[in-house]
């Protein structure tokens, strides 16, 4: 700090040098004089003497100075005095700057948040997710999580490997609370031993589960979230040792994990332990995710190596039961191919957001080129001042700097608003949440994102401000004559550059519509897609679960199902209500399992894996699915338990060539169950999204009897989606009829609580379903039309900027073209006519770009190719027209000129 | 530095020296200075008058002197230059250079002259 004392010290040094000086002076003078020379003599003689007064003061002064600092300083004074005095200027370059130094920093902090930063978690680098890929299980292993771990994986896993600190297996399900309050639906994370400890973050209150905790009969125990304590229990530290009801079973409250811990990458409300019975494993049952903590200096090879011995050993292990084949997975092709843990979290949202900031990107680089263009013409006004300065012995560099200081200041004044603009960008995204968006919660402005607003705004503001402090730097002297001379027009230096700039904008314009129209013809294609359902808007859903404690039989359980559903069914303006395991879009299956069709032979004697769903009659009818051949269950089929199924039309037509045929054939499960007859086909149904392929599914009815029950049994669903095809879907009123609904057969029963943030869980409509599975495509399409338009306003800003100034500069050229008798048409046709070359060069330039650009979005796009031939003929032509539009006004001014006054100006 | 020929040119870091010998004998003020320097100095040496300040200034700051207000001898006000400890142990470590210095030219003089 010893620089900023001197700074304040200074005033009195600069006092202290000329009270010295003078006093020399005088006294030199008083000397003089008592010599016998005459005063203003003595005076002139006792200066001479001394030499250069006002130099070597100054020389005294530097001492005490930062001369480049100084210097400097006063640059940035003198521009805050030039800004002041254009405030126009100084507000559109500042506006400019805001917005686009603003949505870059919004997006940069949301990159870094979501794709940069590391999990909140400890040595979270060492902490993997145990993928399986499994090639042979058909949908099994999906494409976002791999194939699950079983139970017994999870025992094997654990006990035997030799590469990890931690591993642990963890599923999220929903539970029914009851002891609190009314009963709820919370959401709960079933955890088994090893995954807080992979984790490794510390309980706020309490204590983590125990091992014995852990034990099949060990204590029941509960953690809690947060969130869920503050909201049920007033975050009351006493509340450790109390006992709520999960699912009807009495657990004790052992901890409660801090704010902002998630399970991986989700929000919940209790934790508890899975308590797995090893006496009591099936290899079966892939239903839970892996986590681990790497021993130190272990890689993810030698994980994989390590758990890809232990596979083997699994299958000698385990057994699916009497009879059957515990090498049978052998044709699913288990490979482990462990990955980070963020890369699970992150998905494939990185390749948005990467689209998405380089977006943002170009629009600053466009803006950059208005800026740089606004600067020329600026610094083109200043040029007699400029000249003048250099003809009195100001150095090239010196004049270059004060025109780059300027152009910083700007960027930095730009910078600092900008970080408001991102702040309040970040309040709406957050607000808004889109759910595609992983590790939203922890998206906020800080250290990293000022730095970068920082550097941005200084690269900015040198980017702009080089283009005129080159050119000014090296062309001073002689445009001083030029300028002043009666026949110049312009100089053509300066015009070139802001057409080069020109042509950038409408290049790097052509690019970001380019993808936006990509992005909108793919929205286009898959709005097209039949979903399979129909009036979507209309369908209202509720899940419910029936816990074992609430019915232990599963008649018990079908006959509440049943009667739920015709509660729901008799509510004033319902056409028809129904139930199924699973609906399309959720991100859930229903369960995929082996189907063999008769009369084929099958390499190992079991059929390929299927979709299977199991629905309640009425089913289709409610979710507007065709049904293209036969009939639907009926209640009489259900209750029968006749072994039917309907299968999707993709189905039928693959095993038997068309719909009506398959009606009558049968298939079954397994090689010992029973046949099932085909009684229906349905209209193929886009489950995973309309930009997936419908897969063939199997309907079976949701009463059914399990295969490993000697004499067949009923089983039923616990856990089911009610759907309801209403009028009045959506409103307050039929919400709470609903829940009457539900409560009027058995109270205990529990909706999706409201604050639930699994959209699956929770009332919605199928029309949310929708919009969420086209959610990543209609984000990219919003930024990038967002970028796109603003692209364009830009470049057809520059466009119209650089027309109307030369028409400005060349008044004095036009009138002479004028009077020497051209055409007024001809005149405007000249300006026009350069608007376009320069548009067409744009364009030239920036189809071959985009060309090079979109193949990043390839995976983005659906129906329609990176080169699409009707995008790359109409984002030209309305560049082209945009650009006739703006060269409009500027011709018609020049053809409006009068020559007389027109020369006589000046 | 010395407009009159007649005079020696001042080497790199001569005045200091001779700023920090006069002050080391009783602090003084700007023009006292000059005029000690030019007697004691026979007037064999020219200082520019003036360029004694931004030197005094250079001094100041790296902590070799220290100002204060006080009155010339005319009782005009102006600044008292005076030696601070630094100052005195830069002067000594100096004069022994220069010493080491003019024993060497005065070597090398005496060699080219034998």
């Amino acid at each position: 700090m010893h620089w900023l004392a001197q700074l304040f010290t200074r005033r009195r040094r600069y006092d202290d040098i000329s009270v010295s000086i003078e006093e020399h002076i005088a006294e030199r003078a008083d000397e003089l004089e008592t010599d016998g020379m005459p005063r203003a003599e003595a005076e002139q003689t006792a200066r001479r003497e001394f030499g250069n007064v006002a130099l070597l003061s100054e020389r005294s002064r530097e001492v005490w100075q930062w001369p480049a600092l100084e210097s400097l300083l006063s640059d940035v004074r003198l521009t805050f005095r030039r800004l002041r005095k254009a405030p126009g200027f100084a507000a559109t370059v500042l506006l400019t700057l805001a917005i686009g130094i603003g949505a870059n920093t919004a997006v940069f902090t949301v990159v870094d948040s979501v794709l940069l930063k590391p999990l909140p978690y400890a040595d979270s680098e060492r902490i993997v997710a145990l993928w399986l890929d499994a090639p042979g299980s058909g949908g099994l292993a999906s494409s976002s999580s791999g194939l699950n771990l079983s139970a017994s994986m999870y025992l094997t896993f654990a006990q035997q490997n030799r590469t990890f600190a931690s591993l642990g297996v963890w599923v999220p399900r929903t539970a029914n609370v009851t002891g609190i309050a009314r009963p709820e639906q919370a959401q709960m994370e079933g955890v088994s031993d090893g995954v807080l400890e992979t984790l490794a973050v510390p309980p706020a209150v309490g204590r983590w589960f125990s091992p014995s905790d852990q034990e099949p009969d060990g204590a029941k125990t509960v953690m809690l979230s947060y969130g869920y304590w503050q909201r049920r229990f007033g975050g009351d530290r006493r509340v450790i040792g109390r006992a709520i009801q999960v699912d009807s079973v009495t657990r004790t409250i052992v901890g409660v994990m801090p704010r902002g811990f998630r399970m991986v990458d989700q929000d919940f409300d209790i934790l508890v332990p899975l308590a797995f019975d090893p006496s009591n494993q099936k290899l079966a049952g892939f239903g839970y995710n892996g986590i681990g903590r790497l021993k130190p200096g272990v890689s993810l090879e030698q994980a994989d190596a390590d758990i890809a011995r232990l596979l083997p050993v699994w299958m000698d292990s385990w057994s699916n039961g009497p009879g059957t084949n515990p090498h049978f997975y052998e044709r699913w092709k288990i490979v482990p191919n462990f990955r980070p843990l963020k890369q699970l979290v992150i998905g494939d949202v990185g390749s948005v957001l990467w689209v998405v900031m380089a977006t943002v990107g170009l629009v600053m680089l466009i803006a950059c080129a208005n800026i740089a263009n606004l600067l020329l013409v600026r610094a083109e006004s200043r040029q007699q001042e400029l000249s003048i300065r250099a003809a009195l012995g100001a150095g090239r560099a010196r004049i270059a700097r004060e025109l780059l200081v300027e152009s910083l200041v700007l960027g930095v004044i730009g910078g600092a608003a900008a970080m408001a603009v991102a702040w309040s960008g970040l309040r709406l995204l957050v607000a808004i949440g889109p759910a595609e968006l992983p590790r939203l919660s922890e998206v906020a402005l800080d250290g990293r994102s000022v730095l970068f607003t920082l550097l941005l705004s200084i690269f900015c503001g040198l980017l702009f401000g080089s283009v005129p402090a080159w050119k000014y730097a090296h062309s001073t002297a002689p445009l001083t004559l030029k300028a002043a001379s009666r026949t110049a027009s312009e100089g053509g230096a300066h015009r070139r550059s802001r057409n080069v700039l020109v042509v950038v904008q409408v290049a790097l314009a052509l690019v970001l519509m380019i993808c936006a129209l990509l992005m909108i013809r793919t929205f286009a294609v898959l709005r097209s897609v039949e979903p399979g359902f129909a009036d979507a808007r209309h369908i209202e859903l509720i899940s419910v679960w029936i816990p074992d404690l609430l019915a232990a039989d599963p008649r018990e359980v079908a006959r509440m199902q049943q009667q739920i559903a015709a509660n729901l069914a008799a509510i004033p303006g319902v056409s028809s209500a129904a139930f199924a395991a699973d609906v399309p879009m959720d991100g859930n299956d229903a369960n995929w399992d082996t189907v063999a069709v008769e009369g084929r032979a099958y390499q190992g004697g079991e059929g390929p894996l299927r979709l299977y769903n199991y629905v309640s009659p009425q089913y289709f009818r409610t979710m507007g699915t065709h049904i293209v051949a036969g009939r639907d269950f009926t209640w009489d089929d259900l209750n029968n338990l006749s072994p039917m199924v309907i299968v999707s039309e993709s189905f039928a037509r693959e095993n038997w060539g068309s719909a009506p045929a398959a009606i009558g054939k049968r298939v079954k499960k397994y090689a010992n169950s029973p046949w099932q007859q085909v009684i229906g086909v349905v209209k193929d149904v886009h489950v995973h999204g309309v930009d997936q392929n419908a897969p063939a599914t199997v309907y079976w009815p949701a009463m059914f009897y399990d295969r490993f029950d000697p004499t067949p049994q009923m089983d039923g669903l616990r856990f089911v989606s009610f759907v309801v095809h209403t009028s009045r879907a959506g409103t307050d009123g039929f919400l709470n009829q609903m829940q009457q609904a539900v409560w009027s057969v058995n109270s205990d029963l529990p909706l999706a609580s409201a604050n639930s943030n699994l959209p699956l869980a929770s009332v919605g409509t199928m029309q949310q379903l929708y919009v969420l599975s086209l959610a990543r495509t209609s984000f990219t399409l919003v930024m990038l039309a967002i970028a796109g338009t603003m692209a364009m306003a830009l470049s057809i800003l520059g466009v119209y900027g650089v027309l109307s100034y030369a028409v400005s500069q060349r008044t004095r050229e036009i009138g002479i073209r004028l009077a020497l008798g051209v055409p007024r048409s001809q005149l405007s046709w000249m300006f026009v006519r350069s608007a376009l070359l320069l548009t067409a060069a744009g364009v030239l330039i920036g189809a071959g770009a985009a060309a090079g650009v979109t193949q990043f979005l390839r995976s983005l796009l659906f129906g329609v190719t990176p080169l699409d031939p009707v995008t790359y003929l109409a984002v030209p032509l309305a560049l082209a027209v945009a650009a006739l539009l703006a060269s409009y006004l500027p011709a018609r001014r020049a053809a409006a000129v009068d020559p007389v006054v027109a020369l006589r100006a000046e | 530095m010395a407009k009159n020929s007649e005079f020696r040119d001042l080497f790199p870091g001569a005045l200091e020296v001779m700023i920090l010998q006069s002050l080391r004998l009783r602090p003084m003020h700007g023009y006292a200075l000059v005029k000690h320097i030019k007697q004691v100095s026979g007037e064999l040496l020219q200082v520019e008058e003036g360029s004694l300040y931004p030197a005094l200034q250079r001094m100041l700051r790296a902590g070799l002197l220290e100002s204060e207000a006080g009155v010339s001898a005319k009782g005009r006000p102006t600044r008292i230059y005076r030696l601070t400890e630094a100052g005195l142990r830069h002067l000594e470590q100096e004069v022994i250079s220069f010493e080491k210095m003019f024993a060497g030219i005065t070597r090398v003089l005496a060699a080219a002259r034998g």
